[in-house]
């Protein structure tokens, strides 16, 4: 094995054995299923769990009592008097509704809400609606318009988005999914690209303060020994990320089985939304997963492996010249600010800006700049911004990573070696021209 | 036959030089100190035998051969802080730096095995290093050093912070080192340790040889006709013709007299019937003494 190997071997395995890394790639997935779990069960019961209210109705004017329609949730049953003891004593009836004596539809409308729990705001709603429905057909037919044409007036609005490629295929897209799937994946490049950057800085801190290059630089290169480390920690990454897809994948299926449905197979969804005990999940929500069906996931799990790496790679160089170039961890702040700023600000603005204008000059920009492209871009993927900017974008990353590599190991060379002061600038920009 | 020749060697940066046209020899099987205060070079000079540097003058040979990566597995390091990762095992450890200096696993294993056991170490194979106490790190950091049987063996200040159970212990292993044939070279300011293991030495000062040779030579060169007279009874050292008295020391019942002497040194001007004398000698300056005077002089140039 030659020196890399080694190197980036030890640097592997001391990260994967420590009981820190084993809990944290064991729980996550089970929080996020048991989240994931918590919310389908949620909706799900929650539907069920909808009970009907029966709320009976006073009308001593007879304008509502024939014609008023009960909505889902409430059932309306007339009486012609209904006292307080009543409903204090009738377990099926949870509230009376009186309506003024002397009503007629050309005047306001109060009712009179009784009830020995307090109005949830579905029921308001429910209730607003369904007096305001009967008033209003009433005063349209004093108009003299006929109750087909009422009817047809009644109207629902709703956006089902096509997007349309070069070829003219279309697909359903939903601009709420794309910007959260977005969002998912670069928040865990950002995460990524700070927990590792910043084990890359502390181990290469803990070899310099502890005297350890000293004891194996003259056998090891300082650029082997950086990219062992570099090199390591991805690896590291990269199990951790494994292993949280193949335990998620499995939980989800577990999950999946317990509530009978196939998450991942649409047609199943389909037929599931047809279902009448699934009759709880309303089609906006299978709309939803739909589109979430047709995100290119190929596409985007490659884009994610990449700038996950990348922006890895091209960071921890970074943060490895700068665990080389100060004594001890407070002297690292002032360094690494500059080098955080970009990536603090590009998730930011990812929320708003990026995901809110996609194809956008700023994000356009931003996907293209090696600082900021693995947190912009990915954003921008479930978009599906045009191939040749994916394309350059990597580029751009792939050739930066090169250069900053370069310069970080110059830097990490000289760095290794000095003790006592906080380098400038000025001299850091001086390490970069020494020689050997 | 030297086992490492310093010859000419200098070493600069940006606003100091580290090293100034320095030449010394370091004899084979022998222990040699490398003595210096704080920024004389020493561990600029370490770096450049270990090849963490280059130096910009001069050059360095290895058993008479221009020093080569090749030479690397010949030499054993011991840095002054602890070049140990804290979190890692024992075993894992030394298992690391032997590959880093080329041996196989199963040989590494052996060794490993063989050194924790001379150390009586083996339950500690599965500890990590920041479990240990000082002494326990400094023999996992010895056995670093000398796991791959090297030839030549530097040592950065050895006995930093150590009880004196723990500096004899190193002393002792240093010594066995050198009975097994090693050349041993030894960076350390406790000069009482100079003196009891080195054979030879030279004293650096800001970048600069100031001397160099076997330890008694450079002790004996800065004599100064300085001598101790211990006796009993009464003595009046004033009334005495042709010394300069420099101390008295009046203990109970003797006392020691440093003094020199204006002409040659004849015992017999203290020929008197009242003192019984009980040590005559003359003071050979201490390494402590020699350090002193010489890094001291060069600091008023």
């Amino acid at each position: 094995m030659n020196n890399i190997g080694i190197v980036t071997s030890r640097e592997y395995l001391t990260r994967v054995k420590k009981k820190s890394f084993i809990l944290m790639t064991l729980l996550t997935p089970l929080l996020i299923a048991s989240f994931y779990g918590i919310i389908i069960w949620v909706n799900i019961g929650q539907s069920e769990s909808v009970e009907q209210q029966n709320i009976v109705l006073v009308d001593p004017s007879g304008v509502f009592s024939e014609r008023i329609v009960s909505p889902d949730n409430i059932r309306f049953i007339p009486q012609k008097s209904y006292s307080i003891e009543d409903l204090i004593y009738a377990d099926s009836i949870d509230a009376v509704i009186t309506v003024d004596q002397n009503y007629t539809i050309d005047k306001p409308l109060t009712l009179n809400y009784k009830s020995m729990g307090s109005l949830s705001v579905n029921s308001n709603a429910s209730i607003k609606d369904a007096f305001g429905n009967v008033i209003r057909d009433q005063k349209l037919s004093t108009m003299g318009i006929e109750q087909g044409a009422i009817d047809s007036l009644r109207s629902s609005v709703e956006i089902s988005q096509v997007k349309v490629d070069e070829n003219g295929d279309t697909k359903t897209s939903n601009a709420m999914i794309n910007s959260g799937v977005g969002m998912i994946l670069s928040m865990m490049i950002y995460f990524f690209i700070f927990l590792y950057g910043v084990q890359v800085m502390k181990g290469v801190l803990e070899e310099k303060t502890n005297r350890i290059v000293e004891l194996i630089v003259s056998t090891v290169k300082p650029f082997q020994l950086m990219m062992g480390k570099v090199i390591g920690i991805a690896l590291v990454g990269l199990t951790q990320l494994t292993i949280w897809i193949v335990l998620s994948g499995i939980l989800m299926a577990i999950i999946g089985v317990i509530v009978g449905i196939n998450f991942m197979d649409i047609n199943e969804l389909k037929n599931a939304a047809q279902n009448p005990d699934l009759s709880g999940m309303k089609l906006e929500d299978l709309e939803l997963l739909t589109a979430l069906q047709s995100l290119p996931f190929a596409k985007l799990f490659l884009s994610f492996l990449f700038y996950f790496l990348g922006g890895y790679l091209f960071y921890g160089a970074l943060f490895a010249a700068i665990g080389s170039a100060v004594d001890n961890e407070t002297d690292t702040q002032q360094f690494m600010l500059p080098i955080t700023m970009p990536l603090v600000f590009s998730i930011a603005i990812s929320f708003s800006l990026i995901s809110g204008d996609p194809h956008g000059t700023l994000a356009t920009w931003m996907s293209m700049i090696p600082l900021t492209s693995p947190i912009v871009m990915m954003v921008r993927m479930p978009f599906e911004p045009d191939l040749w900017q994916v394309l350059l974008s990597m580029t751009i990353l792939v050739f930066s990573i090169i250069g900053v590599t370069y310069m970080a190991g110059k830097i990490y060379r000289t760095g290794i070696l000095m003790y006592g002061k906080k380098p400038t600038y000025k001299e850091l920009a001086k390490w970069l021209f020494y020689k050997n | 036959m030297e086992i490492i020749q310093v010859k000419e060697v200098s070493k600069f940066y940006a606003n100091h030089t580290a090293l100034n046209n320095v030449s010394f020899d370091v004899p084979k099987g022998k222990i040699f100190g490398l003595l210096g205060p704080n920024g004389a070079g020493k561990t600029s000079l370490i770096r450049i035998i270990n090849q963490i540097t280059a130096p910009d003058q001069g050059e360095i040979l290895f058993n008479g051969q221009p020093l080569t990566k090749e030479h690397i597995k010949q030499i054993g390091y011991l840095p002054e802080e602890r070049g140990l990762y804290k979190k890692m095992s024992v075993y894992d450890q030394l298992m690391y730096f032997a590959r880093l200096r080329g041996m196989t696993r199963t040989d590494a294993n052996q060794r490993i095995h063989n050194w924790l056991e001379k150390f009586e170490a083996t339950t500690w194979k599965k500890k990590k290093i920041e479990e240990l106490s000082k002494g326990m790190q400094q023999k996992i950091q010895f056995i670093v050093t000398v796991m791959h049987n090297p030839d030549f063996i530097i040592l950065d200040e050895p006995f930093t912070g150590f009880d004196p159970k723990n500096t004899q212990l190193i002393k002792d292993e240093i010594l066995n080192l050198k009975a097994n044939g090693a050349s041993i070279m030894l960076s350390t300011h406790r000069m009482e340790n100079v003196e009891a293991i080195c054979d030879n030495v030279v004293l650096l000062n800001k970048a600069k040889v100031v001397t160099q040779g076997s330890v008694m030579d450079v002790r004996n060169s800065l004599k100064d006709n300085t001598f101790s007279l211990t006796y009993s009874g009464q003595l009046d050292p004033t009334q005495i013709a042709h010394i300069e008295v420099k101390n008295l020391e009046q203990r109970q019942t003797d006392a020691t007299l440093l003094f020199s002497y204006t002409g040659k040194p004849d015992i017999q001007l203290f020929n008197d019937p009242r003192i019984n004398i009980t040590e005559y000698r003359e003071v050979i300056p201490s390494m402590q003494d020699v350090f002193l005077t010489l890094t001291d002089n060069s600091s008023d140039e």
